[in-house]
């Protein structure tokens, strides 16, 4: 959850095709670049493959395809942002991640009605900057979602 | 929790367990003071921490059932009645401490109705056996006894408890057992009393100590960590040659090696501990149905890892549960059979290779095969047609089908709703079998395979589409490999493939399409079908690539990924590679669940049989490079062990002065060493006047085992992998070593003239014995060509048909050896032919069948001595004829 109600939140900026996005530093544990990735067979196509991070098995999760943004291009270069749900690693694959905001809350805006639904799913409203938007990413949703997806 | 309570639910949990087992025996055996002393013992401790502890009701429970066993201590008659009510309390006792360890209290409530049966019981005995005939009474001086507080519900003071012994006479000695059971009775008891005094006196001996399991989890989990990175590290220093880390690596690895197997051992647990309640549950069925049944056990010792142990529990209640309800009759319908009254199961484990064997043995009525038949094709498994042509076995197997129970009546014992296919849908999931064998009239026999352990396992690595993923060896058959050169080739029904294997027709799956990664390539131009087994089921599947076996550490899959049913897991691979595990239970699924697409069953266990009997003796010894490595005992001449200092150089290359003559030593690779004091291990290999010795780090040991390399290998030396005695083991070419310690080994000028000029086929379709005979046969001078089958050798025949020998394997898929003598006997062009068969069946019958199919001799498969002497001799005749 990201911790409203106070004055400053820290944000780890990404670049998901075009768009800027903010994730709570909190629950942010690590940028990686994201190699060698095995595919998974038969996996939700939002499901990148796994890989081998120090060790430990990280699913990596594309976040083009899981917020129905256009794909990456063949040979293009992500960044992968390594988050924790219920004990498990993932990474989410993004394109560039670039600098940590210190953004006041005075700044955030709610969802905009006319928001991408599958954006909306799971943004936690926008951050107005001076020469961007940028879409807060709740995290647990990313995840919420993915689950009824697959219910589904 | 507070320690001394929860040490005191884990001891108690023990404790009770261990009188269910002894209650049930002490009720066959009333007579036997020790049984009765260990129970008696066991409720007093429990009852006497009770009070330490403060929890009343339990005391109170505990002293009840205590004093009933005093009486039986005393001489009071057991009877059935009376076991039962301990009984009960027991689970009483079992419901209050489950209670406690959830809440930290002892729950509410009264349990005056157990104890005022167990008082009653204990008085109304004590009456009836007041009015025996009065023995000697016990004399002495009673003390009074204060009781600092009021008694409890089913308490008495001390004083009236001293004094009721005191007035209780002795009861006459127990009526002897029937004279028929006394001495088998006699000798059984006596055995188990010397092993009870073993384990008490080895208790006392050994320390021990307790640790939470979850610090063995932790420790497995670390341990399995340092494995995978010592295979990272492994592959590290496999492209990184001569580097000065290797030997202290190699230490490094051997510790890893032993620390895994210790902490393995830790996790190990007897057997015995999940079966501690099957006694009783037989018992109180027997009650219940008015069996009578005996439950003997074998191989309680037999260890396992905890998990696996979890794991299979609750399948072998259910197993035992059936057995006794519905495998075995009523003493009635046993005596009408002309059986003993008394049924047996028998239930008994044991170690083989990495696994353990379970097996549940009845000698009841066996499974009603019509029956079944009957509710297959009522449940649809089956059309009446199909069902008509499936044997006995094969419809017995539809036992494991899901909502097939058999029993009309729904008795409170197995009737719920569990059934066997839930029992082997748990077998599956850890990577096991079962499989069943029933005959009529006298019973039935259950064998359930399971592995040791769960958290590694060693699995195959293939390759579909680029892409590499993991099977779990314990499910792959063997190895088939399809090219254009190859005897077996894909053929299609429409779109299934399959493939002839030993002629029968085995269902194929591509992974490719299987995993949809893309369209399976028909014209490939070689690729490798894993003959994989799962329960009954046999299928092939299809990859392009394979590589090698490797030990490997199962990690859970994310649980985003767990609905996918073809993998089991993922785990990183030595190279830091992460890899899907694929499960063959799921590709079975996947394959189709049509019984008659696969081999059956009953057909596999013959051929597994007959291929059984072609099992070789295996030398297995350590040099080199870790792996263990094996050879075919009949190449070795000898086994040598020679002073170090004996080793002379020459020419850089070592040697040694063997019966008078320089023997060459060689190197298995480049990571064996000489040893550089003390004894050096050798195997001597040895052909006419010449011998070499294969410089060894030591012999682990000589097995009898099927050779089926599983994996080709490209090390020259090596012919491949196989699996010995469970472990993967690198099976040793000694074709390759030998031109290495003598150039001129193969072409040497003093090799007979005659047999220069003789020409063999030598036919096998194994690569491994065309690899191993060949260079035998070249030795001794003869030129030798080979082929892989009957249909090959035929047409080499017809290419050129100036050869002097057939030397033909018997058992070939396709055509087999009997019947490529019989077409080579019948044409005038090959009929001066000799032909020899070589067999790893020489029954007196084969040897007939031989005979009559036109062999001119009959060979053992390994007796090289024996084949020369074969050739040598039919060369005379043939020089003779000529």
């Amino acid at each position: 959850m990201t911790t409203l109600g106070q004055d400053e939140i820290e944000y780890v900026t990404v670049m998901i095709a075009g768009q800027m996005f903010g994730l709570p530093i909190e629950r942010v544990h690590d940028v990686f670049i994201p190699e060698r990735l095995t595919r998974i067979p038969l996996a939700p196509l939002q499901i990148a493959g796994v890989l081998n991070l120090r060790g430990r098995i990280v699913t990596a999760i594309d976040m083009r395809r899981r917020l129905a943004l256009p794909p990456r291009e063949k040979g293009e270069k992500s960044m992968a942002v390594g988050v924790e749900h219920r004990g498990e690693s993932f990474g989410l694959l993004v394109d560039t991640v670039g600098e940590v905001l210190k953004l006041p809350a005075s700044s955030r805006d709610p969802n905009p009605v006319n928001l991408d639904l599958c954006l909306a799913r799971v943004a936690h409203g926008v951050h107005r900057l001076d020469d961007r938007l940028m879409v807060i990413l709740d995290v647990d949703r990313v995840f919420a979602l993915q689950a009824e997806a697959l219910a589904a | 929790m507070n320690d001394l309570l929860s040490e005191f639910l884990t001891e108690t949990h023990e404790s009770l367990d261990v009188v269910d087992v002894e209650l049930v025996r002490f009720e066959r055996e009333p007579n036997n003071a020790q049984i009765l002393g260990n129970i008696f013992r066991l409720v007093h401790t429990i009852k006497g921490t009770c009070g330490f502890l403060g929890l009343p009701r339990l005391e109170a429970l505990t002293h009840a059932a205590e004093t009933l066993m005093g009486k039986f201590r005393d001489g009071m008659p057991v009877t059935q009645e009376a076991v039962t009510l301990i009984l009960a309390v027991i689970d009483r006792i079992k419901e209050i401490l489950a209670e406690l360890e959830r809440s930290q209290n002892e729950p509410n409530g009264a349990d005056d109705d157990l104890i005022r049966d167990l008082e009653c019981t204990s008085q109304s005995e004590a009456a009836a056996s007041a009015s025996a005939p009065a023995a000697d009474l016990s004399v002495g001086t009673l003390t009074d006894q204060v009781l600092e507080r009021p008694l409890r519900p089913g308490e008495v003071s001390l004083d009236e408890l001293e004094r009721a012994f005191r007035a209780t006479p002795t009861p006459e000695p127990a009526a002897p057992a029937p004279a028929k059971a006394a001495v088998a009775d006699d000798e059984r008891r006596a055995m188990r009393d010397r092993r009870d005094e073993g384990r008490h006196d080895g208790a006392a001996k050994t320390h021990t100590l307790r640790v939470p399991v979850d610090t063995l989890e932790r420790l497995m989990t670390m341990v399995s960590e340092l494995v995978l990175t010592r295979n990272q590290l492994l592959e590290i220093m496999r492209r990184n040659e001569d580097s000065e880390l290797k030997s202290p690596f190699q230490r490094l690895s051997n510790i890893t090696g032993e620390l895994q197997e210790g902490v393995m051992k830790t996790r190990m647990q007897p057997i015995g501990n999940a079966w501690a309640k099957l006694p009783r549950i037989v018992r109180d069925i027997a009650a219940e149905l008015d069996k009578k049944i005996e439950l003997v056990m074998v191989g309680e010792e037999t260890e396992l890892d905890r998990q696996v142990l979890e794991l299979i529990k609750d399948p072998l209640t259910h197993m035992v549960r059936n057995s006794a309800d519905h495998g075995l009759g009523t003493p009635a319908t046993r005596r009408a059979a002309g059986k003993p009254e008394t049924g047996t199961i028998r239930l008994s484990a044991h170690h083989e290779g990495g696994h353990i064997i379970i097996e549940i043995a009845d000698d009841g009525r066996g499974l009603d095969t019509e029956r079944i038949r009957a509710k297959a094709i009522r449940l649809g498994l089956i059309s009446e047609e199909e069902a008509e042509k499936l044997t006995e076995a094969q419809i017995h197997k539809f036992i494991f089908a899901p909502g097939f129970s058999t029993a009309t009546a729904v008795t409170s014992i197995s009737g719920r709703g569990v059934g066997m296919d839930v029992v082997k849908s748990n077998i599956d999931q850890i990577g096991g079998t079962i499989d069943l064998k029933s005959v009529v009239g006298q019973g039935t026999i259950f064998r359930i395979k399971i592995p040791l352990t769960l958290a590694i396992i060693s699995v195959l690595i293939v390759e579909a589409d680029g892409d590499r993923f993991a099977i779990p060896q314990i499910a792959v058959v063997e190895l088939v490999n399809v090219d254009a050169d190859s005897e077996h080739r894909i053929e299609r029904i429409k779109d299934a493939s399959v493939l002839r294997l030993r002629d029968k027709l085995l269902p194929l799956v591509h992974l490719k399409s299987l995993l949809r990664l893309g369209e399976a390539d028909g014209e490939a131009a070689e690729v490798f079908i894993v003959v994989t087994q799962v329960g009954n089921r046999t299928f092939g599947v299809v990859v392009d690539r394979v590589f090698h076996t490797e030990e490997i550490v199962v990690k859970p899959m994310s649980s985003m990924l767990r609905h996918l049913t073809m993998f089991s897991g993922n785990t990183i691979l030595g190279d830091g590679a992460v890899i899907m595990i694929l499960d063959p239970n799921g590709v079975a699924e996947a394959v189709g669940s049509h019984a008659d697409t696969s081999i059956p069953a009953e057909e596999r266990t013959e051929e597994t049989r007959a291929v059984a009997a072609d099992t070789v003796s295996l030398l297995v010894f350590r040099a080199g490079s870790g792996e263990l490595k094996a050879v075919p005992l009949s190449l070795v001449t000898r086994i040598e062990k020679i002073a170090v200092r004996e080793i002379e150089f020459s020419n850089g290359r070592p040697m040694v002065q063997y019966r008078g003559v320089l023997m060459p030593l060689l190197l298995i690779d480049a990571d064996a060493r000489l040893r550089t004091e003390g004894v050096q291990s050798l195997l001597v290999f040895a052909d006419r006047d010449r011998s070499m010795g294969l410089v060894v780090d030591d012999i682990v040991d000589i097995v009898e085992n099927r050779l089926d390399i599983q994996v080709a290998s490209r090390t020259p030396g090596i012919l491949g992998s196989a699996i010995v005695s469970g472990r993967a083991t690198e099976i040793v070419d000694v074709g390759h070593f030998l031109p290495l310690a003598f150039e001129d080994w193969f072409h040497r000028a003093e090799r007979s003239e005659a047999a220069l000029t003789r020409r063999i086929l030598f036919v096998d379709d194994s690569a491994f014995f065309r690899n191993l005979l060949t260079p035998v046969l070249k030795a001794a001078g003869y030129d030798v060509r080979t082929a892989a089958g009957a249909e090959e050798a035929l047409a080499i025949i017809d290419a050129d048909a100036q050869f002097d020998f057939v030397v033909a394997d018997i058992e070939m898929p396709g055509m087999n050896g009997f019947e490529l003598a019989e077409r080579l006997c019948h044409d005038p062009r090959t009929q001066h032919l000799t032909l020899i068969a070589l067999s790893s069946l020489t029954s007196a019958a084969t040897i007939e069948r031989g005979r009559q199919a036109g062999f001119h001799g009959f060979i053992a498969k390994f007796d090289r001595a024996g084949l020369l002497a074969a050739l040598k001799q039919s060369q005379v005749e043939l020089a003779r004829a000529a």
